[in-house]
């Protein structure tokens, strides 16, 4: 284990001996950290490494089967959410633990009310308080909103406001970057460093590597529930993290070459309307394809995949699949045609929490495994373990339920479920959201492989790296509408910045 | 070897959580207690064939209540349903002139229809009309009461044929008529609920509507098929009860919704839907039974036994709350 040579005064926050069992089974293995007072520590490691767990724990979430926290060089015990709120302990958590059937401004002030002298609700306070806050992270969404109408990167927005209005000491935040496009990211780097100067320690959890060393003081990794190393971020690279992350040398991200596909286009969209994000939008899809759409958050790529899924009715416009027009009223047409679509909201409208890994994975090719009108429950195991294996899922036992899984690895059971169906296209909306950068170059070749067997993909990523890595071609869109397509050598992160934000590619 | 299985019991000790198997525990603390309490009398087979009879009806309703339950719905409607079907049962019977055993079985298959069609009635107020399951039944709760009031002149309605008490009243290998459908019903939606796609799908909606939706599942036809399947048991229990007097009272089957539900609760199926088991509701059910027995054969006032019911029902769902954490 790596000694630490720390100014004991400066040292905020210590964890001494965290070890921690789920049934038996141990995922954190005696870590021992200090955080200084008015650092921002990165935390990384590979899905599954522990770092949700060992947050969940500074925030009183979980309980430590052995080891003990230090605040202010005192022991602290933290039994629950509510004496971390009081310790000056915030978290954003990985999983949004937002009310959908509240709006914006009541979700923000969930336990933490503005009451006036009477007693009652000062509704009108909060409203205008929470505005604030969302104005300050440059995103303007109507606080009376339902939390149900957002979307996901608007909800991350809202889960950053809320923790940052209790003027926290210590600010937790677990992925906040993952549903985030490089301008809002750039928003919250800078609240970051001014929330820093003004004297308050940040813990910043990532797969990005960038983002680590671009943000952090000083880095800790943790790989299999174990610390390996806590260095200054000015010490290390890119490189030396990846290799500490997964324990071997790790290179290039994405496969070396690009695929075009065939000629033939297997799908084309002209002129599709739905609501306002999605207007008069037309794209075509080439068989064995990778298509791109890039765009910031709110330009309506995720509406425009779910128009095309049937999860929104279409005002005007018309789908052709294989040269035939086509139909689709909803995602079982959808399904039946061979489409395929992997929302970006995956706690919310992709994995049953309560459900097993082979009952996430067969929901919707649960058809397959019928054997007359019983399922074949040792043909969905079996079938479950390959996807285990083929994507490197870790979780003690297939018959975990999906909520005991970490984020990364719920999505892997995701993307599994897709990936089962045998689709014809795979729309993929933020395909790798909080994965990391180990398993994220075995789905790019994934996605390679799949596109090379004649499936075409359209890849939708906040990522701008990602969809200039993979795609061949790219749709840029911005408020509802296409504003370029961009091919080739043309794909580069100015001219899709360029296309997104309106200063070229006028609306045709 | 020896080693091996050593290891496997210690792990099966060391993971077992209370928890997990707390309706089981409860079952079997509350039938010692049963026994303790209602000595010697309460081991009579007599005296537990008569347990599992007084349960049936309810918890024959029950056992499609759980499948509502755990799609995410309620309904309230079963116990006007059940004195409804069983009325409007017996007027089909009374077509049949004289002891006919040809009137019996149809009217047995009418009333299992007339009741899926009351239940798919409640599944389309619920699922087309977006009504709350739970205001949509407390309406259709009133109806078919009033209903049943009306075509029997707030009296009874009685049957004319001799042999209709066949049914509910006989017995077949020393258990009750209704004792076997419990139990065949019981192991028929058990397959459903956990073997099938349709079960699987009931879960999923339960649990999360959105992600049903988004993985290609047909919400509406998933959530409007337990009402039309509880409405089947309701019909069941109609015609079970409605033969075993040869006649249905306006008022018979008030509070049926209760018990019904308070089975599947007991059970440990979740009021948020996407979980629960047939196997909880069949044990829910006949602890519901042991309780009202233990208190009759303790001598504990009848009018205290609701209230000991309550307090069961509420600690079911404690129990539950506090398996959530
Ligand atoms: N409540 C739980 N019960 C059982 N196992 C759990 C529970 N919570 C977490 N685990 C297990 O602990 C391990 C670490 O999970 P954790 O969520 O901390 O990972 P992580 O580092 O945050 O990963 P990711 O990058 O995917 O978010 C995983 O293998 C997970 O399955
Ligand atoms: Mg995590």
């Amino acid at each position: 284990m790596t000694v630490e040579k720390t100014d004991q005064k400066s040292v905020l926050l210590e964890t001494r001996g965290i070890t921690k069992e789920f049934s038996g089974v141990r995922v954190l293995d005696d870590i021992s950290i200090s955080i200084r007072a008015g650092e921002i520590m990165g935390l990384i490691g590979e899905n599954g490494a522990g770092k949700s767990t060992l947050i969940k724990i500074i925030s009183g979430i979980y309980q430590p089967t052995a080891g003990s926290l230090q605040l202010d060089g005192k022991q602290v015990e933290v039994p629950d959410f509510i004496t971390a709120k009081r310790l000056g302990i915030a978290i954003v958590p990985q999983e949004f633990n937002l009310i959908n059937t509240l709006s914006v401004y009541e979700n923000i002030y969930l336990g933490n009310e503005i009451r006036k002298k009477s007693g009652l609700l000062d509704k009108n306070r909060m409203r205008e308080k929470a505005a604030e806050q969302l104005a300050e992270l440059k995103m303007p969404i109507d606080v009376n909103l339902l939390i149900s109408e957002l979307s996901v990167a608007e909800k991350q927005l809202v889960e950053i406001s809320k923790a940052l209005l209790l003027d926290a000491r210590i600010l937790i935040m677990d992925e906040p970057t993952t549903t985030l496009t490089g301008h809002e990211i750039v928003i919250l780097f800078t609240l970051m460093r001014n929330l820093k100067r003004k004297g308050v320690t940040l813990i910043f959890v990532s797969h990005k590597l960038q983002e680590i060393i671009a943000i952090c003081d000083r880095v800790t990794v943790l790989r299999d529930g174990s610390l390996i190393s806590v260095d200054n971020a000015a010490d290390v690279d890119e490189h030396d993290i990846a290799r500490k992350m997964i324990g071997r040398d790790f290179q290039q991200v994405f496969p070396q070459k690009k695929i075009r596909g065939t000629d033939d286009i297997i799908l084309e969209a002209e002129g599709l309307s739905s609501g306002k994000m999605v207007k008069d939008i037309s794209f075509n899809l080439r068989r064995g394809e990778i298509l791109g759409f890039a765009g910031l958050v709110g330009a309506g790529r995720t509406e425009t995949a779910e128009a095309v899924m049937g999860l929104r009715p279409l005002e005007a416009g018309k789908l052709t699949y294989n040269g035939k027009k086509v139909a689709i009223k909803n995602p079982r047409d959808a399904v039946r045609l061979g489409i395929g679509y992997l929302s970006e909201d995956r706690q919310g409208k992709g994995i049953v929490q309560n459900f097993n890994i082979p009952q996430n994975v067969s929901l919707i090719s649960l058809k397959r495994y019928l054997k007359g009108v019983l399922i074949d429950k040792r043909a969905e195991l079996e079938k479950s373990t390959q996807y285990v294996k083929k994507f490197n899922i870790a979780a003690a036992s297939q018959k975990m339920a999906l909520r005991f899984l970490s984020g990364g690895n719920q999505q892997k059971v995701y993307l599994a479920r897709w990936v089962d169906t045998d689709p014809r296209i795979l729309i993929l909306d933020e395909p790798t959201r909080g994965i990391d950068v180990n398993a994220k170059r075995e789905i790019y070749d994934f996605i390679h492989s799949l596109a090379a067997s004649g499936i075409s993909c359209i890849v939708i990523s906040s990522e701008m790296e990602e969809v200039i890595g993979l795609c061949s071609r790219v749709y840029v869109m911005r408020e509802g509408k296409v504003t370029g397509c961009l091919e080739g050598k043309q794909i580069t992160e100015e001219e899709i910045m360029f296309h997104a934000t309106g200063i070229k590619g006028q609306v045709s | 070897m020896g080693i091996d299985i050593k290891a496997k019991t210690t792990g099966f000790f060391k993971n077992f959580r209370f928890g997990d198997h707390s309706t089981g525990m409860a079952f079997i603390l509350l039938f010692i207690l049963a026994v303790i309490v209602g000595w010697p009398n309460f081991l009579q087979p007599r005296n537990l064939i008569n347990i599992l009879r007084q349960i049936s009806y309810t918890g024959i309703i029950g056992l499609g209540m759980t499948l509502i339950i755990i799609s995410g719905g309620i309904d309230l409607s079963v116990g006007s349903m059940a004195a409804f079907t069983g009325g409007i049962t017996i007027l089909f019977l009374n077509l049949f002139p004289g002891p006919s055993h040809l009137g019996v079985a149809l009217a047995a298959i009418f009333a299992v229809i007339f009741g899926a069609l009351c239940g798919l009635f409640n599944g389309i107020l619920v699922t087309k009309g977006r009504i709350a399951p739970f205001i949509a039944t407390l309406g259709t709760m009133s109806i078919f009461r009033s209903l049943i009031q009306y075509f029997s002149g707030a009296g009874n309605i009685l049957s004319l044929n001799t042999v209709y008490p066949e049914v509910g009243a006989g017995m077949v290998l020393g258990l009750p008529v209704p004792v076997w459908a419990f139990f065949i019903i019981a192991a028929l939606l058990h397959v459903l609920l956990n073997n099938t796609r349709f079960g699987r799908y009931v879960c999923a909606v339960g649990a999360n509507e959105q992600v049903a939706r988004y993985s290609a599942v047909s919400v509406t036809i998933t959530r409007m098929i337990p009402y039309i399947i509880t409405g089947a048991t309701v019909g069941v229990t109609a015609l079970l009860w409605s033969s075993r007097l040869n006649s249905i009272n306006s008022s018979d089957c008030v509070y049926y919704e209760l018990d019904a539900i308070a089975a599947a609760v007991i059970g440990g199926t979740s009021m948020s839907g996407g979980k629960g088991t047939i196997i909880g509701t069949v044990l829910g059910a006949i602890m519901l039974g042991m309780i009202n027995n233990m208190l009759v054969l303790g001598g504990v006032s009848s009018y205290l036994q609701q209230a000991a019911k309550g307090m069961v029902i509420i600690a079911a769902v404690l129990l539950q709350y506090n398996k959530r954490n």
